[in-house]
């Protein structure tokens, strides 16, 4: 007896270890058993434009699934599946090594992007196909397709550098912005996942919803953009390899964007074929490439006021001091030469800037050196980074003896004198090009802005005093306004093709034509130069920036043809009526 | 009286004043109640184990308990010479049934332990355990002090434990041959056998366990590895013991509450209804629960084993003593290993684990002891 109550005393004791001592220990572990956490994919934001088009959508898609466990031959299901909607080997692997290695009531995709037809299919062989069913899963699209694609971008599942920098990503569904708007905004549109705490058994079968916190779908994104505006200048463009910006003067928002040729972004849906990527990637005109903000042009004659700014903010120039053009000139022993061959005469800033003059803008850059033109140029935006909402835009670049020594090169007078008209080692963005216009207009340090409104709350940046003035002196500002009025408005101005013809409202502009490829003496003294019969990758890039109305400036425009050749006759009507739309435009509303 | 009389009277009636109703009277009801409170522990348990459904496996088990209470009362009416009488053949059907079980048994979880007679699933094992307690106790009521003595003597009822030992032990069924190792070791001792007898039988016991543990069956030598080393393998063969032990510790002090285990109602618990029904006591109401179920146990026990010291006769004493000591190992073995501390084997909790071979045997038992209580002044030889 003794035995018996020493025994069972021990097992008691064993017991109490187990279950009061080591209790707690136990109902950890019980409860990590039991509960599994799950998360739920949280919808993607929307992108919509200023007038809540939507740009982005998350459009839902049919697909067939299988559970394994609710047909009892699930390789002859599969097989009949296949008689009725064709699966490639690829797939047919893919399912079978899930189904031998997944829980048999976890669902596995037979099938994404049903059709009606194929879904009808399906439909109609229920009978015959158990375990297959239905399912709606989403996926991003464009409605706007090509128009937008440089700005708002693409999406595609993420990689495993992606998911181990946030475990967000590993969700299913989860998609990681690859470009544009989608890529730059990508942490606000994500959302934040909810998660669900259920019951499970020990086969890991569901058996209650504990506890469920809701996530939050992403952030929708309103940007600066009207769609319609921008179907109106790719209209304009037409088949032109081309970029144009339009900016409002006053608070940056970028209203178009335009970059061609363009892309369809839902090619990146189910994966680009390799075929159409070596074919984007070699086609000479980069149709992957954001040109309005990735392209960098010499920006040529378009330079010019920013030039005359840094001339009046020296002091060394004034507005009434002349410079004689006879169509070329001497400087360090080599000649320079003007647009026109026959020369300009006695010319002011105001006559240089409407006529273009080379002659002046060489004897100014000569005059006040390239530091104070770099200076001014940064001032007005060029050759900076502009903190625009895009990935991959670059800075473009005002050259100065000093980063040109950093490289071991030497500095010469021909550099600054080039410079002096844009051309050299300048290199600008369509997008500074009307940052800096629209910095002429106003006076403004405005920057453009693609993010009008987020979750509905609008960015400060949208308020019209936003942006600090540029400090520069009011006359000096006023010249460059002048002179820009000129070269459309007046007689003998080089723009006169970019005429509004609207009552009470001009525009004002400047061309450019930048070229690509130094002109041989040779040629030029041949008399039979020509740069319309060069090849068209030699032809010089034309280029226009313009802001309007005159009076009280609220829109600029840069437009930038690749390869057009001359900024007056190819970009300036193109940009004239990309600003007359504009103006005319009754869905804007600032 | 008739001749019909007579033989009533000798099959129900020891002594003429013993009528019917005095046995009936004479039943430990006492006793009865405490087997009443374990069964409906036992009862409860099933009905949570279900998730509230009592058709799967309580009701069945209440079926069979209210058919053991039959079993048990009847056989607690039956005189000592009667049961005396039926022990040998009882064995030797038993052993039948231990060589029927190996060549046409059923298997259950890769052990041949059901045979199916008449369309119900019988264990052979367990009735074995009852007839080798029944034909021990005649053997040594039967000798005499000094013949227990001589070892020459002690070789029948050796053989009579290990025959049934053997059997059990290729059905495989571990933990039922350790038991009746065990009644037989513990049987042996209160009938007077010296303890270095006993020692000196137990002496080959390490060689015996290394040529027992070379003749295991894999699953069998994998327990042993996994109560060693559970973790080495915990959704494997060590499974059991880790989830028995999470729900034995998560009940803590007061229990998750009835029916409301998780270990339990969301099947991370193997064979809870039957082998490990224990844990899910001590999940639902926690040690409280857990230290009542043991002192019930024990009550019953130290019952059976004061019924045994009370009994006059040698027979009924041993017959008693077995009967609890039977019980007293099932739930050792049981309860150890729903602990960890012994290996996994086959081994139900007597009275509260599903199981209908298991509680007839136990209940048949029950009826024994209590008619060794409700005999014990007969001396009838």
């Amino acid at each position: 007896m003794t035995l018996q109550v020493a025994a069972l005393g021990e097992l008691g004791h064993q017991l109490y270890r187990l279950q009061v001592r080591n209790g707690k220990y136990y109902a950890r572990m019980a409860a990590k058993n039991y509960i599994r956490k799950r998360l739920i994919t949280p919808t993607r934001g929307l992108i919509t434009d200023r007038n809540d088009f939507i740009l982005a959508d998350n459009k839902e898609n049919w697909r067939a699934l299988i559970l394994p466990e609710e047909t009892t031959d699930a390789v002859a299901t599969i097989k009949r599946f296949s008689s009725i909607i064709p699966l490639d080997e690829y797939a047919l692997n893919r399912i079978r090594r899930e189904i031998r290695h997944k829980r048999p009531f976890v669902p596995i995709m037979l099938r994404d992007f049903l059709t009606w037809d194929e879904m009808a299919r399906i439909e109609f062989n229920t009978p015959y196909l158990p375990g297959v069913l239905i399912d709606v899963g989403t996926h991003r699209f464009y409605p706007e397709g090509a128009a937008l694609s440089h700005i708002v971008g693409y999406v595609a599942p993420p990689n495993s550098k992606d998911i181990a920098h946030s475990a967000l990503l590993s969700l299913p569904g989860m998609r990681i912005g690859r470009s544009g708007i989608e890529q730059s905004q990508d942490e606000l549109l994500r959302g934040t996942a909810g998660s669900v705490e259920m019951e499970v058994n020990a086969v890991g079968r569901i058996i209650s919803e504990i506890n469920r916190v809701e996530g939050t779908s992403g952030k929708k994104i309103c940007l600066t953009i009207d769609h319609n505006l921008q179907q109106k200048v790719i209209h304009h463009i037409g088949q032109q390899i081309a970029s144009a910006v339009i900016l409002n003067c006053c608070t940056g928002e970028v209203l178009a964007m335009v970059s061609t040729p363009s892309f369809d972004p839902s090619l990146f849906d189910n994966g680009v074929s390799h075929e159409q990527w070596i074919a984007w990637i070699n086609d000479q005109h980069t149709p992957l490439v954001n040109k309005a903000v990735s392209g960098v042009y010499p920006p040529g004659s378009t330079f010019k006021p920013a030039v005359a700014m840094a001339a009046l903010e020296s002091g060394i120039f004034s507005t009434t001091d002349r410079v004689f053009c006879s169509g070329h000139i001497d400087i360090g022993g080599t000649r320079f030469h003007c647009w026109s061959r026959t020369g300009h005469g006695s010319v002011d800033l105001h006559l240089a800037l409407k006529y273009s003059c080379d002659v002046y803008f060489y004897e100014v850059a000569r005059r006040i050196g390239m530091n104070r033109i770099a200076q001014t140029a940064h001032r007005f935006g060029l050759g900076v980074s502009l903190g625009i909402e895009l990935p991959h835009t670059r800075t473009g670049m005002i050259p100065t003896p000093a980063w040109r020594r950093a490289h071991h090169h030497h500095w010469n007078l021909g550099d600054t004198i080039v410079s002096g008209i844009g051309q050299g080692f300048v290199q600008v963005t369509p997008l500074q090009l009307a940052t800096y216009t629209a910095r002429i207009a106003t006076g403004r340090a405005i920057e453009p802005r693609l993010v009008r409104a987020i979750n509905g709350i609008e960015t400060p940046a949208m308020q019209n005093s936003y942006w600090p003035t540029l400090n520069m002196h009011p006359p000096f500002l006023k010249a460059l306004r002048e002179g820009m009025f000129a070269v459309v408005n007046e007689p003998h101005g080089t723009a006169p093709q970019a005429r509004l013809n609207l009552p009470n409202i001009a525009l004002a502009g400047k061309t450019g034509s930048a070229q690509v490829r130094r002109i041989s003496r040779a040629l030029r003294e041949s008399g039979h130069f020509n740069s319309a019969n060069l090849p068209w990758e030699y032809r010089p890039h034309a280029l226009f920036i313009c802001f309007a109305p005159y009076s009280a400036p609220r829109y600029a425009v840069a437009v930038v043809v690749e390869h057009g050749n001359a900024g007056a006759e190819c970009a300036a009507p193109l940009a004239r009526n990309i600003m007359y739309d504009t103006l005319l435009h009754s869905t804007l509303k600032i | 009286m008739n001749n019909s009389t007579k033989f009533y009277k000798r099959l129900f009636l020891i002594k003429p004043e013993s009528y019917f109703l005095t046995k009936v009277r004479r039943i430990n009801w006492l006793y009865v109640v405490l087997i009443f409170l374990l069964a409906s522990i036992g009862y409860i348990t099933l009905y949570s184990v279900t998730g509230g459904i009592s058709s799967h496996f309580a009701t069945p088990q209440a079926i069979r308990f209210a058919v053991g209470v039959v079993v048990m009362i009847t056989t607690a009416l039956l005189p000592q010479h009667i049961i005396k009488a039926i022990a040998a053949p009882l064995y030797i059907l038993s052993i039948l049934l231990l060589v029927a079980v190996l060549f046409k048994g059923h298997v259950g979880k890769g052990a041949e332990r059901w045979l199916i007679i008449c369309g119900v699933q019988i264990q052979p094992s367990e009735f074995a355990k009852i007839a080798l307690i029944l034909a021990l106790s005649k053997w040594f009521s039967r000798i005499d002090y000094k013949q227990i003595g001589n070892p020459l003597w002690l070789i029948p009822p050796a053989t009579m434990v290990i025959l049934p030992v053997l059997l059990i032990l290729k059905e495989p069924n571990l933990g039922t041959a350790v038991i009746i190792g065990g009644i037989g070791a513990s049987l042996f001792f209160v009938s007077g056998m010296r303890l270095w007898l006993i020692a000196l039988l137990l002496l080959p016991t390490p060689a015996l366990l290394q040529f027992g543990y070379a003749h295991l069956h894999d699953y069998q030598r994998a327990r042993i590895k996994t109560f060693l080393h559970p973790n080495n393998d915990p959704l494997g063969a060590g499974y059991n013991i880790i989830q028995s032990k999470i729900a034995l510790g998560s009940g803590g002090m007061w229990g998750q509450g009835y029916m409301n285990g998780s270990q339990v109602q969301l099947n991370f618990l193997p064979e809870k209804q039957t082998d490990f029904i224990f844990t899910v006591i001590a999940e639902e109401w926690g040690f409280i629960g857990a230290i009542t179920v043991i002192s019930l146990l024990l009550l019953i026990i130290l019952g059976g084993m004061i019924i045994a010291i009370l009994c006059r006769n040698q027979f009924s004493r041993l017959l008693a003593l077995g009967i609890s000591m039977n019980f007293f190992f099932y739930c050792l073995v049981n309860l150890s290993m729903v602990m960890g501390l012994i290996p996994v084997g086959g081994v139900p909790l007597p009275l509260v684990s599903y199981g209908g071979s298991s509680l007839l045997a136990v209940m048949f038992g029950f009826g024994l002891l209590m008619s060794a209580w409700i005999h014990r002044y007969t001396d009838y030889e």
